[in-house]
């Protein structure tokens, strides 16, 4: 044969037929990009050390599957555990747990409800903040009448209106709402106030050059100029809301994630705990990219910044 | 409306300063003064560079007349009117970048229209008449951030004319360029000037650039800022910047802005802290 082969460099384990060298290295390949499959490797990677460790920590018996389960027995008893998420049946005498919806309807109703309020909160708090902000800095004296008490509150932890949220609105979705849009509402008027102030002046000159009305300059200029910067402050703010939808669920709203974490504090349920943790996880996460997506459509125009600092 | 005007000065001239000065935050601590004494008078259609050191208030000058601040003494018109706010008539042209980075380069140009309320088509059109005379028709559709530096000032450009101003207010709209860009927008410039009629205040440090484009140079003395000389440029256009009275001119506004430049240091070293 007159084929010429290039000298064979590899060692013998890929000689001796085994592709793994290769699917090993491809591996390494996807996992250097910056793409998406990349970066849903490095995610599993993650979180697999994390469960990894704790379920290292089972196995030579330092965790007491008792009170710090691993994951491998909170999700195995995913639908036991569903069951506690159907609060449609548990408060009446008579009934027995497997009346009403399955559990994994149960899941999904809990998981929607809470989802609605974090979003209708969020919502709401955004509207109405940006709208307090823009008028703070609109008008003189509404900057003056409302931004002192504004500050005045921003500090109050959400926690201290928890009563006032049951004092008005009692129980039900109202409550829950309520302390999301609290939670967030004082510190997103303060953000959209600092985001005006840092709006650039030629922008507003050039609407002014051109006879733009105060009212024009703020609604085509202004308006639009901070809203990439409002859904950054949004994204911050999003866990915060999240994390206030809880307490006020535990107070009692009927159901939701927090009803669901306090029924399994009180029943000694630990499984429970952390499968409503890894829920509440999984929809955070979500959550932030769904708005991630929405600030990338819109932030378009921006330098690529991390991109930046990778390379130091 | 000013009901008194000025003795000495055509109503018809685009832009007519009077003993015009700034102070920065006036009556406070840290009042500073950029601008005393501007007595100046641009013909419609003239072609006018104001020249000094960094920091002589031109551009502050620029700002008064575009109406976006107000003068602290004298008085400002164009064209028989009192300068007191800023209008359509005199468009202001800035240094960086101040295109609408949410609004396509169509949107941009028709902003001044659309503030008027016209309609989508009307806008359109102007538009894209207005990109035509900077030749950039293709990229109507696109987005700022898609452009390069010397295209946005085009873009820029094209949003003061189609306004038709008056008066073209450029604060150093070439400085952020670099120097190839700059000579190819420099000519783009006096093509259109030349079509629109319009006065145009052009504020530079740039000698070469003065020379280039000025019918009249105003050099400036460094802070705070007065007119030190007005000095006519008379060379036909097209110019031939390399010729010898160009040259000669060159060098006499650098000899003019040296002595300032000088002095400027001087004051920056008595104001630092001793070493």
């Amino acid at each position: 044969m007159a084929v010429v082969t290039p000298p064979d460099y590899s060692d013998g384990a890929s000689a001796a037929g085994g592709s793994r060298p290769a699917a090993v290295a491809r591996l390494f390949a996807s996992m250097a990009g910056e793409g998406v499959l990349a970066r849903i490797w490095w995610t599993c990677l993650s979180i697999g050390l994390f469960v990894g460790i704790w379920e290292f920590c089972w196995l030579v018996g330092w965790a007491d599957p008792k009170l710090l389960p691993p994951p491998h027995i909170f999700l195995g008893s995913i639908v036991e555990q569903g069951k506690y998420f159907n609060t449609a049946t548990r408060w009446q005498v008579g009934n027995s747990m497997n009346d009403g919806p399955s559990a994994f309807e149960s899941v999904m109703i809990t998981i929607g409800a809470t989802t609605m309020r974090v979003f209708v909160g969020l919502l709401i708090a955004s509207v109405l903040a940006i709208s307090i902000g823009v008028l703070v800095r609109y008008s003189h004296l509404f900057d003056k009448l409302v931004l002192p008490t504004v500050t005045l509150l921003s500090p109050v932890s959400p926690i201290a209106w928890l009563p006032v949220a049951i004092f008005i609105f009692g129980i039900g979705n109202g409550p829950a709402i309520f302390m999301v849009v609290i939670a967030l509402f004082f510190h997103l008027v303060l953000a959209t106030i600092n985001q005006i102030d840092g709006v650039s002046p030629n922008l507003i000159n050039v609407a002014r050059t051109m006879g733009a009305s105060k009212r024009q300059i703020y609604w085509r200029v202004i308006v639009p100029a901070i809203l990439p910067g409002m859904l950054a402050v949004l994204r911050m703010n999003l866990f915060g809301a999240w994390m206030v939808v809880l307490i006020a669920e535990s107070t009692g709203v009927g159901y939701g994630m927090g009803q669901v974490i306090m029924l399994a504090r009180n029943t000694f349920n630990p499984s429970l705990v952390f499968f409503s943790i890894a829920v509440i996880g999984v929809l955070g996460f979500g959550f932030d990219w769904l708005l991630r997506q929405a600030q990338r459509r819109i932030l378009y125009w921006l330098p690529d910044t991390v991109g930046k600092l990778r390379v130091l | 409306m000013s009901s008194e005007a000025p003795m000495s000065y055509s109503s018809k001239d685009a832009v007519v300063c009077r003993g015009v000065g700034k102070t920065w935050a006036a009556g406070t601590k840290r009042a500073h003064e950029a601008l005393r004494d501007i007595d100046l008078d641009v013909k419609p259609g003239e072609f006018v560079v104001l020249l000094g050191p960094s920091g002589c208030g031109k551009s502050t000058l620029l700002y008064l007349i575009a109406g976006l601040e107000d003068a602290t003494e004298g008085q400002i018109w164009s064209f028989r009117d009192r300068v007191e706010t800023p209008s359509p008539d005199r468009s202001l042209i800035f240094q960086e970048t101040s295109l609408f980075p949410w609004l396509t380069v169509w949107e941009n140009v028709s902003f001044g229209l659309s503030i008027r309320g016209a309609s989508k088509q009307e806008r359109r059109t102007v538009a894209a008449e207005a990109l035509q005379r900077v030749g950039l028709t293709a990229a109507m559709d696109k987005r700022p951030d898609e452009l390069s530096g010397g295209m946005r000032q085009r873009v820029a450009v094209a949003r003061a004319l189609a306004m038709r101003p008056k008066v073209l207010l450029m604060d150093e709209p070439f400085a952020a360029l670099d120097v190839q860009t700059r000579a190819r927008m420099q000519d783009f410039l006096l093509d259109v000037w030349r079509d629109s009629g319009a006065s145009v205040l052009f504020v530079t440090h740039h000698i070469d650039e003065a020379v280039a484009l000025a019918d009249r140079v105003v050099v400036f003395t460094s802070r705070p800022g007065r007119i030190k000389t007005i000095m006519p440029i008379d060379l036909p256009r097209p110019r031939n910047l390399f010729s010898r009275e160009a040259e000669t001119l060159r060098i006499q506004l650098t000899e003019l802005l040296r002595d300032e430049v000088d002095r400027a240091f001087a004051e920056q070293e008595a104001l630092a802290p001793a070493a």
